[in-house]
């Protein structure tokens, strides 16, 4: 195991009920890295992005940054994996702003109204990051869902965690938009974050991603650079799909082509 | 770089004035009744001075009734508020969920059964046991799913449903005297009530809004959904358990005092919102101190209303709340045809 393994999971299964939803699934991440998890749907990638941030119960183990996330507490997970679910919800109109510092609440900043002047900094780097610090006195339910869409991803990265975990979080944007959420994360990855992104768009995968992990009904069935995770095989044997592939300054281009 | 809040100040404003006008209602609800009170006389009897009599009739009368006032109202707005913000819907409030009809039906078992009088401290504790049940059974109804209609609906059955059981309790009390009164301690009053009275309500409605508050940063994580509150480090099901404890506590100490006195748990939270914003955090206290203010008002207006009768304040708080509840779901009519909005 590589000494500088940000997040570990060994033979991590999960049962919903007494259906078997993950099965034996090994990974060693590395931080500084942009990990796309793509599969069909119902593959488990969900589920095994909630089980690796401990969000539901599962069995195997789960390392991060050396501590094993069973010790932790609540709190203490909250503070290392930065965690995007999907549909960018926010239930109250609340300023952009509030929404943001809600990702310094696992630091104990409860009150986006007196934020620590560490706090503060880091929402306002989030802001600054995800560009929406002119959006800072909007109600988020009044943003376009593009605009909504970066507030969230300015949430997340407001926790400063070692690993941020997103789940779709380019669906349903215009293609700017998820271009744009892409290069963010892309750079936030080169900030040393450890980013994992369940995406179905298997062109952004290929072009932003270090590493796809590639599930099907569980399992993870392929892992490793792009070219090499997606390959004709894979792509044929768990997506029933196959590709056209090009280069194109020296990046893989792939465009979901035709059904096998 | 430090990002300020500009809307604290009128915050605090706001909160000011809601103190303001709790203070201003109670020397109100001290002076008015058969005897007239002035402003001076009312506080020089506070503080020991003035005549016997006037003292007697504020500290004894309508001290007590000003006071239940105060924390009654200040526990229903408080209670609305948290419940809008567990289920994060502003539909949400203990009377459409059951609670004081539950708990209603809790004491009035327990006096028809002869195992308590007015004056008992078993009362609060029924009363709170019932309207436990009653929010937990339909949160457990209304699972992870928090649609309005869902949530409305079965509060709708668990109200009437404790309504039918307080009905037949009533239905098969051998004392017919005893049936009328509890008939009539249901629709929810304040009148004739005593230092008794707050001694017994008083120690459980502390104890729910202290259990409420404990809990209030939570209500804003969850403005972002229970698996993003959870991934924040909140406990959601511990916060779920802490909130029915709160109103149980409260809601229940409450009735068993004054009866069911409904929709000011409904009602607080929206007259705050276009002043506080929509944080359901911070809406908390707000919330108490406009339940504290509607109650005084509406408990000073049953008093003022020429009627040949006692107009009970519950029934008052009703009158001018189900129109407001209709109002509401006109407004949220689009939310409440395509689930949450």
């Amino acid at each position: 195991m590589s000494e500088d393994a940000v997040l570990v999971a060994s033979s991590l299964s999960v049962h919903l009920g007494k259906r078997l939803v993950l099965s034996d699934i090994s990974l060693t991440l590395p931080g500084r890295r942009l990990v796309a998890l793509v599969g069909p749907n119902g593959a488990g990638k969900t589920t095994l992005l909630r089980a690796l941030a401990g969000l539901l119960p599962s069995e195997g183990r789960i390392e991060i940054c050396g501590d094993a996330l069973s010790s932790l507490s609540l709190r203490e997970r909250a503070r290392r994996f930065a965690y995007l679910p999907q549909g960018h919800q926010v239930h109250w109109p609340l300023p952009a702003r509030d929404v943001v510092a809600l990702g310094r609440y696992p630091h104990g900043a409860y009150d986006p109204g007196r934020l620590s002047g560490h706090d503060a900094d880091a929402v306002a780097r989030a802001m600054q990051m995800a560009d929406v610090l002119n959006l800072s006195d909007r109600r988020v339910t009044e943003l376009s869902g593009g605009e909504r869409s970066r507030v969230a991803l300015a949430r997340v990265l407001a926790v400063e965690a070692p690993v941020l975990l997103a789940d779709e979080p380019t669906a349903s944007l215009d293609p700017r938009y998820q271009i744009e959420v892409l290069i963010k994360l892309r750079a936030t990855a080169d900030n040393g974050t450890l980013v994992i992104v369940v995406t179905h768009d298997l062109g952004l995968a290929a072009r932003f991603a270090d590493t796809v992990l590639v599930m099907s009904e569980g399992r993870l069935v392929s892992q490793g650079p792009p070219a090499g995770a997606l390959s004709e095989a894979v792509m044929a044997e768990v997506f029933r799909i196959r590709t056209y592939r090009a280069d194109h300054e020296h990046e893989i281009v792939l465009v979901p082509w035709a059904e096998a | 770089m430090v990002i300020a809040h500009p809307a604290g100040r009128q915050r605090m404003i706001v909160t000011l004035a809601l103190c303001a006008g709790v203070a201003a209602l109670t020397l109100v609800s001290l002076g008015i009744g058969p005897v007239a009170l002035s402003p001076t006389t009312i506080l020089h009897a506070l503080f020991g001075g003035g005549g016997d009599v006037q003292r007697i009739i504020v500290l004894e009368i309508r001290l007590p009734r000003a006071i239940l006032a105060i924390v009654i109202g200040g526990i229903l707005g408080l209670s609305g508020a948290a419940l809008q913000g567990l289920v994060r819907n502003p539909l949400a409030s203990p009377s459409l969920f059951g609670a004081p009809q539950a708990a209603a039906f809790g004491a009035v078992l327990l006096i028809a059964l002869g195992w308590a009088d007015i004056h008992s401290f078993a009362l609060p504790v029924a009363a709170i046991l019932a309207a436990f049940t009653s929010v937990f059974v339909l949160l457990v109804i209304a699972g992870r799913d928090t649609s309005l209609l869902i949530l409305i609906l079965a509060g709708l059955a668990i109200s009437a449903l404790a309504g039918a059981a307080t009905s037949l309790t009533m239905n098969l009390s051998s004392n017919p005297f005893a049936a009328l009164e509890i008939a009539f301690w249901l629709l929810g009053s304040l009148e004739d009530r005593s230092f008794r009275h707050v001694a017994l309500a008083l120690p459980f409605i502390a104890a729910g809004a202290a259990t409420l508050m404990s809990q209030r940063h939570a209500f804003r994580t969850l403005s972002l959904g229970e698996e993003a509150a959870l991934s924040l480090g909140v406990n959601v099901g511990r916060l779920r358990l802490w909130t029915i404890l709160g109103v149980a506590l409260g809601i229940g100490g409450a009735v068993a005092v004054s009866g069911a006195i409904g929709f000011i748990g409904l009602v607080a939270p929206h007259l705050m919102r276009p002043l506080i914003g929509y944080d359901p955090s911070r809406l908390l206290v707000p919330s108490a101190l406009t339940g504290a203010v509607l109650l005084l008002a509406a408990d000073i207006a049953v008093r003022v209303i020429p009627s040949t009768s006692d107009i009970k304040v519950g029934v008052l708080t009703a009158l001018i709340g189900v129109p407001f509840f209709l109002y509401l779901i006109v407004r949220e009519r689009r939310a409440l045809g395509g689930g949450v909005a």
